[in-house]
């Protein structure tokens, strides 16, 4: 296992926000060892010796203006890099305007995805849905319309950079675009419950031609199917 | 600058004595007396210190081998045949957090050592309101009994992690917890208005009581660092007790504040925690600080490098510490716009941290270093918390936190902070009051074992964490296997699991010998690290009323090595100047060395 | 409901007693529906019996496929698509997992709890049974035969609820205190999970099979209200009487117009005894 390496990233954005995290890894180190060597440096060095006596100083006001001004300086670097990254991946504005669009929702300990139907809208009656495994196109943007129905569940894609809470009574959209097809793990990254640790699901990556034969092939003609028994959401106790 | 100072009609008080000689209920179980009343907070607190390690073995044993029985049950309910059950795993790791942040580290740092140093650093004969003080105590025993009993109860204890996020804390259908939920919220809110009561106490103790001579800037660091954690707790903890009270309403009045089927918002219950929930991060980390300070000082022989600047560090945290609390929050659906703002309040807060480092650092440059076992304590929370507190950059990083939120790498940044930081901190000062606590060492090699086994078992258990996280492994998985990505992760968890069964046993070691020395261990005197500040004056340990005659104090808490005192590398705050022609009452006009 | 609410606020009122309330709110002493205390045995010496068949008429709706493609060792454990059939019907018109149980007329006493456990098993990501009775105080056995998480997350409102998992192969026990009609069990691991539980506090229950019969043996004589009822038609009635040592027959028909009638669930049951006259009156 690779120590501060991350998973490979198969998503747009993977790239630029583990660029960061290199950047991060590479300045904490160094401080890290700055500091931790000059730790072990004044230990060895300084240690009780007979006829010692320690320097008595109260301070350096140029030290101290020195150790504010230059971490300010590298964490407000990071920030500003970071909030590049951060404007890309989340900001409502950023969201590619072509996005092929799907609804996942989250309950205990389930995720459903929808698609649209024949009419290439969500939310009527021809849509269709998948159980734990999310069917995508790799290199189109894709924009997930994210809810939950019981608790607060997090939507984590670990390959794909991608993790955003599903809090009920909250729609949240999320977007990114995978770079190659494949399977990629999707978890629950918020503690759900007692069955929290099973909440699993797969997303399915094709390429565009393929995706659009399976699309095609789940695509049927609205059924009406009778209402069921008793599945309307539970609301307070 | 405030130069509030109390001065005693001719520097030196009496107290007016009463020597009835108090029954033994009153001297130390509904004790006044700070001492006393510090002291019962430190054995609660470190029996709550184990059974929150105790719940950490179980956790581990189950991250190691997940359902693999355990070679005892511990009822059906819990682990039928000795297999943890998923909501008992919820539950070991919700009361693992609850009992370690609210009933160990918190009052061991405020309830044991505001207590107990305040008045006796400051030079008073007690707090300002001894019986408020009792009553903070007596109330923290309910709410430990509730929590504990909340293990029983059927439905087992809260399940929704320490955070408690609604609406799985406030529907008992979603967890499957039942009168455990409420429980752990009447547990808290009772132990609130403990934390209040007490946050009074010291703040008005600080500002009300001090020797003459003793000002502001003449205060010990962990003065310093306890009074504005007062000032924290006084402002936050009430904040989650208000959130606490309209939890519990959704759990058994039927209120929907936190529940959106009535218009309730679930990311309310997030926002009202977190605001009280980062400042309680650093009520849990800024005493720990200020233990650090002095106990580096005194094992350096130096002063304090910079104590303006560790004072105005605190000061800054403090005042950081309120615009911070969106960073738990960045993938929970806030508008990304205030993610960006709560990353450049949280980028900024790790400035003053580094300052407090880079004091510590060139605290012990050219000193001449004594390592004891509080030093050496010391000395590792410095190491440490440096981890915690670069880990705690990727974190702030929102873009990163997207990969890393909610994963293992939080868990090691928040254990390096609290264990290695406020828990070697609270070791730190242990070792270093227990002499004037009980009048008693503790055996020095034992504890140089216990402080290499526990620096080295830490770091085992802890550090490979972040690699956990980079991984992707998610916190609060009571099986990881059933994901294939995360299966080939178990071979490290083993190796964690085992070090932290040694890590808990090298704390029974001290335990051992806590208790041992309490009865056997050698008599200390009444100044055994050669310390500046005014509780090394009076006997060990201090009798009632503290001080035979009120202190007056001429100097800071760290003169070590004055080139003033040629004979050897202490002087005593109280002690009267030793230039010839110094007036010996000129405290107040007299300039901080 | 609104006890639950008031107990709420009791408790919140009362806060240093909720260890006690939570200690010993499950030992049932709650349940109270029972009418006659300390009563003698039922005399069952001419006991006979009630027999006959849930009939449906009308278009089922079409059997739901349930997509379980990500749970592979379900999925193998069916041959066939597995459906979920919101009404099960046999090949003559026989209406399958119909509660059919005694709700009005028996004679004032008290029944044995039976000593042997009833079983709901977990297999295949499926219940069996899908809908069944139990008696308060019975124990129910919970089976998970499939190896993996199922969670079983009961929500009544007579009874203390639960939502306990099972992570592995391994049996629970729980039971139930008050008498109500129905109980519903759900996972929530597998969505489309679903059982029903029929609690009484009399062994006079069945649960109409594939073909839609059933039988309710061992019944004194007398005159009885039978309610049968069904997940998605709602409830019937009929009034039966009962000779000594004789064996009665009732009927039940329901039809594909009663869908989306109102379901009993979480109903108390309080059986009303001979002598306090019984009107019989549909349910609704």
């Amino acid at each position: 296992m690779n120590f501060w390496t991350l998973p490979e990233s198969f998503s747009t954005f993977g790239d630029d926000i583990d660029a960061i995290f290199l950047t991060i890894t590479w300045v904490t180190v160094a401080i890290f060892f700055i500091v931790e060597v000059a730790l072990v440096w004044f230990i060895v060095k300084y240690r009780h010796r007979e006829g010692q006596r320690a320097l008595h100083i109260h301070g350096s006001m140029r030290a101290e203006l020195i150790w504010t001004a230059v971490p300010f300086l590298i964490v407000m670097m990071i920030a500003v890099q970071s909030a590049g990254v951060w404007f890309d991946a989340r900001f409502p504005g950023r969201i590619p305007e072509n996005a092929y669009e799907i609804a996942v929702r989250a309950k205990q300990f389930e995720w459903t995805a929808t698609y649209p139907g024949a009419d290439d809208e969500l939310g009527t009656e021809d849509d269709f849905t998948s159980r734990n495994v999310i069917h995508l196109p790799a290199d189109t943007p894709v924009v997930v319309h994210l809810t939950a129905e019981d608790v607060i569940h997090s939507f984590f894609v670990p390959e794909l950079r991608v993790k955003q809470d599903a809090v009920p009574g909250m729609a949240q959209r999320i977007w990114f675009e995978m770079t190659e097809p494949g399977e990629y793990v999707l978890g629950c990254a918020e503690l759900c419950g007692l069955g929290h640790y099973r909440m699993k699901g797969r997303i399915m990556a094709y390429t565009n031609d393929d995706f659009m034969r399976w699309d095609l092939e789940q695509r049927r003609p609205a059924v009406a199917v009778a209402g069921t028994a008793s599945t309307e959401a539970g609301g307070a106790p | 600058m405030t130069t509030a100072v109390v001065t005693g009609p001719g520097g030196a008080v009496q107290h007016p004595v009463h020597h009835d000689e108090p029954s033994f209920v009153r001297k130390y179980i509904f004790s006044t007396d700070h001492k006393v009343i510090g002291i019962q907070f430190l054995f609660m607190s470190l029996l709550f210190l184990v059974i929150g390690g105790a719940l950490a073995m179980l956790m581990r044993y189950q991250l190691a081998w997940p359902g693999e029985p355990l070679p005892m049950g511990l009822g059906e309910t819990r682990a039928p045949g000795g297999i943890i059950l998923p909501e008992f795993y919820n539950s070991l790791v919700t009361m693992h957090g609850t009992i370690m942040v609210f009933f160990a580290i918190m009052p061991l740092l405020v309830g044991v050592f505001a207590n107990y140093l305040i008045p006796l650093q400051i030079g008073a004969p007690d707090m300002a309101f001894p019986r408020i003080n009792m009553l903070s105590f007596w109330l923290a025993v309910p709410a430990g009994i509730l929590i504990v009993a909340s293990f029983f109860v059927i439905g087992g204890a809260a399940g929704a992690g320490w955070t408690a996020y609604a609406p799985l804390s406030a529907v008992s259908e979603y967890s499957g917890v039942q009168a455990g939920q409420n429980l752990w919220n009447i547990s808290l809110i009772i132990l609130g208005f403990s934390s209040i009561l007490g946050a009074l106490n010291y703040i008005t103790t600080v500002i009300n009581m001090r020797a003459p001579g003793m000002t502001w800037f003449r205060m010990p660091l962990p003065v310093w660092a306890l009074f504005i954690t007062a000032i924290l707790i006084l402002l936050a903890v009430p904040v989650l007790t208000g959130a606490l009270i309209m939890l519990l309403f959704d759990n058994v009045l039927g209120t929907t504040f936190f529940l959106p089927a009535s218009g309730g918002e679930p990311l309310l219950w997030q926002h009202l925690f977190w605001f009280f929930g980062h400042p309680e991060v650093y009520i849990l980390i800024l005493p720990a600080m200020g233990f650090v300070s002095e106990i580096i000082a005194n094992g350096s022989r130096k002063p304090v490098f910079g104590y303006p600047a560790m004072v105005i560090a605190i000061a800054s945290i403090a005042i950081l510490g309120w615009l911070v609390w969106g960073h738990h929050m960045f993938q929970s659906g806030m508008n990304p716009m205030l993610g960006s703002i709560f990353m450049g309040t949280t980028m900024v807060i790790a400035v003053p941290s580094a300052i407090k480092v880079f004091n510590w650092l060139a605290t012990m440059w050219k000193g001449d270093l004594h390592f004891h076992v509080p030093m050496l304590h010391a000395i590792s929370f410095v190491a440490l918390f440096v981890v915690g507190g670069l880990s705690g950059v990727f974190l702030a990083s929102t873009p990163v936190d997207i990969y890393l939120h909610d994963t293992y790498f939080v868990v090691a940044h928040l254990h390096y902070v609290l264990f290695g930081g406020s828990l070697f901190g609270i070791f730190a000062a242990i070792t270093y009051w227990y002499p004037k606590m009980f009048g008693r060492m503790m055996n020095e090699t034992v504890n140089r074992i216990h402080w290499l086994l526990t620096f080295i078992g830490f770091n085992a258990v802890f550090f490979p964490m972040h690699m956990l996280g980079s991984a992707g492994m998610m916190r609060r998985l009571y099986d990881y296997t059933e994901y294939p990505h995360l299966e080939p992760l178990q071979e490290t968890n083993i190796f964690m699991t085992w070090a932290a069964f040694a890590l808990f046993a090298a704390q029974l070691l001290f335990a051992v010998n806590f208790i041992w020395c309490l009865f056997r261990g050698r008599r200390a005197d009444p100044n055994p690290w050669n310390a500046n500040s005014l509780e090394w004056t009076t006997p060990s340990p201090p009798p009632h009323g503290n001080f035979p005659a009120t202190p007056v104090v001429h100097r800071g808490p760290y003169e070590y090595s004055s080139p003033d005192v040629a004979d050897r590398d202490w002087y005593p705050q109280d002690e009267l100047p030793r230039v010839v022609g110094a007036p010996a009452h000129a405290a107040e006009t007299e300039v901080r060395r | 409901m609104l006890a639950k609410r008031i107990s709420g606020i009791v408790l919140v009122g009362l806060v240093p007693l909720l260890v006690a309330c939570g200690g010993d709110a499950g030992d049932g002493s709650e349940g109270g529906a029972d009418g006659g205390a300390q009563q003698a045995p039922v005399d069952l010496s001419n006991a006979g019996s009630v027999s006959g068949t849930v009939t449906f008429t009308g278009t089922a709706p079409a059997p739901q496929p349930i997509d379980m493609s990500d749970e592979e060792q379900c999925a193998a454990a069916h041959e066939e698509q597995p459906v979920r059939h919101v009404v099960l019907t046999g090949a003559d018109g026989g209406l399958a997992n119909v509660f059919v149980y005694v709700k009005e007329g028996l004679p004032a006493g008290e029944w044995p709890t039976p000593d042997q456990a009833v079983t709901l098993d977990q297999e295949g990501c499926e219940y069996h049974p899908h809908v069944f009775g139990l008696q308060t105080g019975q124990d129910l056995e919970i089976k998970n035969s499939d190896g993996l998480l199922h969670n079983i997350n009961t929500t009544p409102d007579e009874n203390r609820g639960f939502n306990i998992s099972q992570p592995t192969t391994m049996t629970s026990t729980r039971t139930f205190t008050t008498p109500e009609i129905m109980i519903p069990v759900r996972c929530d691991v597998h969505g489309w999970m679903e059982a029903y539980i029929g609690v009484t506090d009399h062994p006079y229950f069945a649960v109409s099979g594939e073909d839609g019969t059933f039988s309710i043996d061992n019944l004194p004589p007398g005159d009885y209200v039978l309610e049968a009822w069904h997940e998605h038609l709602g409830t019937q009635t009929a009034n039966v009487t009962v000779a000594p040592n004789g064996d009665a027959t009732a009927e039940f028909s329901f039809d594909a117009g009663m869908a989306g009638r109102h379901v009993p669930l979480g109903e108390p049951l309080v059986v009303r005894h001979l002598g306090h006259g019984h009107e019989g009156g549909d349910a609704i």
